[in-house]
């Protein structure tokens, strides 16, 4: 039988397409069953590598995914934070925040010492202007690790802000909406690290935290 | 999309069950039918990537390899298609092809799924696929069609390094930044500054410097196809006149 001719027969195209889809289905079903766990894995890796980034080397021991805690920020929104434990002993956080920039939320992950100082900030997502907001990636500019080392005191709550606006933080030639927002991001996490340290850290609230600067 | 995918320029009809010379589909692909700049397929991922030549170059080495594998497997079932159903079972094999190969490079290639990942998306978008299974590999043998898709992709790819190169080197004054990345440490001498402290065109960077230079492309490529032709018409004319004259 020559099976040209049935091309204008319903059956046929019917047929076909459905050993089509049928094909196509169980080929994407078998490579997504043996993709999906390497694909997870993967992304886990990166995700730890990602938060190993804001914080100290040597500073932690354990694994970050695996040891986290959920506390509100002051907008009500969920923010999952993650423990460096060194020996058992919490030694820093990390968190993400984000904030609207020129076009779009700028995310960003921030770690965060036992005594409320920044070991890191990093941008993790944004859709700023390309050759000018693109500045706060570290990839293109230092301009995020001015961070560093800075707490809530140091600089004083007014001075934690970009140049133009009183502060210590330099803005950007012809882009001042991103930095400033990355600041009030970052200046919001350390808030929120002083407000809720004892959850975020794993301790009893019952001791206060005397040792946090300017708590 | 709101190209019109199935529409494409008719490639001359091959003749015969050995389909077209392997030359010709080469000097076709790259040049004479080329996806962007003659067939104008493919626009949307040609213009929305090439902001460096690196990513140009990225997008197309993806895009030739989906190219020569839909190619070749719409070739090997094209005796078994109705006509009537061909446009679903085109797009649902390549978007199937694609979704493979999307998947794969990021549980076994990470590292370079990381780089490349946006673009393996975007080409289930791509018409130059359905484009030349439609137009080519419905109609010829499998060598032929892994030849045209082979020729196409570098074609397709030619252009889009073109296209980021200048896009790059008038917006950012740099030539390949990020090679050694996405191609490994070894493509770190392809990494030119051209124009040291330059301080930048955004407007080449961002999407309305793409329809500037695609345009330009476009006009050169004709302007010159156009000169070979009439080239060519003069070189055939002159020789035909003697013999034209004597006939009359």
């Amino acid at each position: 039988m020559n099976i040209a001719n049935q091309f204008d027969t319903l059956w046929y195209q019917g047929l076909s397409l459905a050993v089509v889809a049928t094909v196509a289905g169980t080929a994407l079903a078998v490579a997504y069953q043996g993709a999906a766990p390497r694909i997870a894995e993967a992304q886990a890796r990166k995700t730890q590598a990602a938060l190993a980034e804001v914080l100290p080397k040597n500073s932690f021991d354990n694994e970050l995914m695996a040891d986290t805690v959920v506390v509100k920020d002051d907008k009500g929104a969920d923010v999952t934070v993650y423990r460096a434990r060194k020996d058992g002993t919490v030694n820093g956080v990390v968190f993400a925040m984000g904030e609207k920039g020129y076009s779009g939320t700028i995310s960003l992950v921030m770690g965060v010492d036992r005594d409320g100082r920044i070991t890191g900030v990093r941008i993790t997502g944004h859709t700023e202007t390309p050759g000018l907001g693109d500045k706060i990636e570290v990839a293109r500019h230092p301009w995020v690790l001015s961070f560093d080392g800075k707490f809530l005191g140091n600089p004083p709550p007014e001075q934690f802000a970009v140049k133009k606006d009183g502060g210590i933080f330099d803005q950007f030639a012809g882009a001042t909406i991103t930095p400033r927002a990355v600041v009030k991001a970052v200046k919001r996490g350390l808030e929120l690290y002083a407000g809720q340290r004892a959850a975020m850290l794993g301790e009893t609230p019952a001791p206060a935290p005397a040792a946090a600067p300017r708590s | 999309m709101s190209e019109a995918c199935s529409a494409t320029p008719a490639t001359p009809p091959a003749a015969g069950s050995a389909g077209p010379a392997y030359g010709t589909l080469i000097k076709d692909g790259v040049w004479s039918n080329n996806p962007v700049l003659a067939q104008m397929i493919g626009l949307c991922p040609a213009l929305a990537v090439t902001g460096s030549a690196t990513n140009g170059l990225g997008m197309g080495l993806a895009t030739t390899a989906v190219l020569v594998l839909s190619n070749v497997l719409i070739a090997s079932i094209r005796n078994l298609v109705s006509p009537n159903v061909r446009i679903p079972v085109f797009i649902v094999l390549i978007a199937s092809l694609v979704t493979l190969i999307d998947m794969s490079m990021n549980a076994w290639m990470y590292d370079l799924y990381q780089v490349l990942g946006l673009f393996i998306a975007l080409i289930v978008v791509n018409c130059a696929i359905l484009g030349r299974a439609e137009a080519f590999a419905s109609k010829n043998p499998v060598g032929a069609a892994a030849v045209d898709g082979f020729a196409m992709g570098l074609g397709f790819t030619a252009t889009l390094v073109v296209l980021g190169g200048i896009r790059e080197v008038l917006g950012s004054g740099t030539l390949f930044a990020g090679a050694s990345q996405m191609l490994g440490t070894q493509f770190a001498f392809l990494e030119f500054t051209v124009i040291p402290d330059y301080k930048g065109f955004l407007m080449m960077i961002l999407p309305p410097g793409a329809f500037f230079v695609i345009a330009f492309l476009i006009a050169g490529h004709r302007l010159i196809e156009e000169g070979a032709k009439r080239k060519a018409e003069r070189k055939a004319a002159q020789p035909a006149l003697p013999a034209g004259g004597a006939a009359v």
